[in-house]
């Protein structure tokens, strides 16, 4: 249990197509594009010296208006071995990511919820619809394009006026 | 009461049958037992022995159809709001509405795209009690405003300078 993670296990396997991220230093962390996403979560899975059987969190990030402008950023916990690690994965505009939900079923919830909120599109998901916002909401709140007031309506008078998005799908 | 409201004159009779109505009806508000946010808390708090509802008459009851009062404790989201307004709807006549807590009146600190700013954009609302969350005590308040403000009602007497119909078809 006391045993440090051996990061190196994982990039010697994927050697460059996963590097680590040393800005960080609460947990290891290591940077992967989305077509390794698929491989390098299934490889953390089920490596009998890695074993992360549990899916933490999934988040969203928005770096408007830089450029790639999505990330999304997966936190994993290997139960037997009290490991964590943070996966990170840089999207473009629009944002596209592979499902994880294959791995882990727990994220599906987690991937609808970046979906919700940054309209990230998961590629092959199950059900990919709306989690907190109602079905019929319009643009993605957690963008950073998106006023905080969100738009003015009878509910809201104090939002923002609703300005033509040409990229508001 | 229908076809009765707000038909016949100002006279002593009638203020009287009036004030028994109302006293009645104050008497006897029962709330939907209903709560969205932490308001809510409060609320029970509110309903239970310790500050004890019951002595005003207040009873909670499960079901809108049972209700003369809804409390709206807590933040209304613009996903909650149709849920809200059918709850309404749902009621019979006469009802009111108590607005509990900033949130409910406001919005509150939630100025944001979810959230109703104000629950008077959905239902209108008799009384708006203050707080973030409002102390059971403010929520005791709220529902003595609410009765000094049936008492006032006209159930069967005209409104002020309104002329009387004199309609009624006797077949």
């Amino acid at each position: 249990m006391d045993d440090v993670l051996p990061l190196s296990r994982i990039i010697d396997h994927f050697e460059d197509r996963v590097t680590v991220d040393e800005t960080v230093s609460d947990m290891p962390c290591v940077v992967v594009g989305p077509d390794d996403l698929v491989a390098l979560c299934t490889f953390l899975r089920d490596d009998d010296l890695l074993q992360f059987n549990f899916m933490a969190d999934i988040c969203g990030v928005d770096f408007y208006p830089d450029s790639p402008r999505f990330q999304l950023v997966y936190h994993l916990y290997s139960i037997p071995f009290g490991w964590r690690i943070r996966i990170k994965c840089l999207l473009a505009d629009p944002p596209l990511a592979p499902t994880i939900t294959d791995i882990w079923t727990t994220a599906n919830w987690h991937e609808r919820e970046a979906y919700d909120m940054y309209g990230i599109v998961f590629e092959g998901h199950p059900d990919l619809r709306r989690i907190y916002m109602w079905e019929e909401f319009e643009g993605w709140p957690m963008r950073k394009d998106f006023p905080l007031r969100g738009y003015k309506d009878a509910y809201n008078p104090f939002g923002d006026e609703k300005k033509d998005q040409g990229d508001a799908s | 009461m229908g076809i009765l409201t707000n038909r016949f004159q100002d006279n002593i009779f009638f203020a009287s049958v009036d004030n028994v109505i109302n006293w009645s009806r104050k008497s006897s508000l029962w709330p939907e037992t209903f709560g969205i946010a932490c308001c809510a808390i409060e609320m029970i708090s509110a309903g239970c022995a310790r500050y004890d509802l019951d002595r005003f008459g207040v009873v909670f009851r499960p079901s809108p159809r049972q209700s003369d009062v809804m409390i709206i404790a807590g933040t209304v989201t613009k996903k909650m709001a149709p849920i809200v307004r059918r709850l309404y709807d749902q009621m019979p006549e006469p009802r009111y509405v108590i607005a509990m807590g900033t949130c409910a009146i406001s919005g509150g600190v939630y100025n944001t795209y979810a959230v109703v700013q104000g629950s008077d954009l959905i239902v209108p609302v008799d009384i708006h009690v203050a707080g973030c969350p409002p102390r059971p005590e403010a929520l005791l308040h709220g529902f003595v405003l609410l009765q000094e403000k049936i008492m006032k009602e006209r159930v069967l007497r005209a409104e002020p300078n309104t002329k009387i119909e004199e309609t009624v078809d006797h077949g």
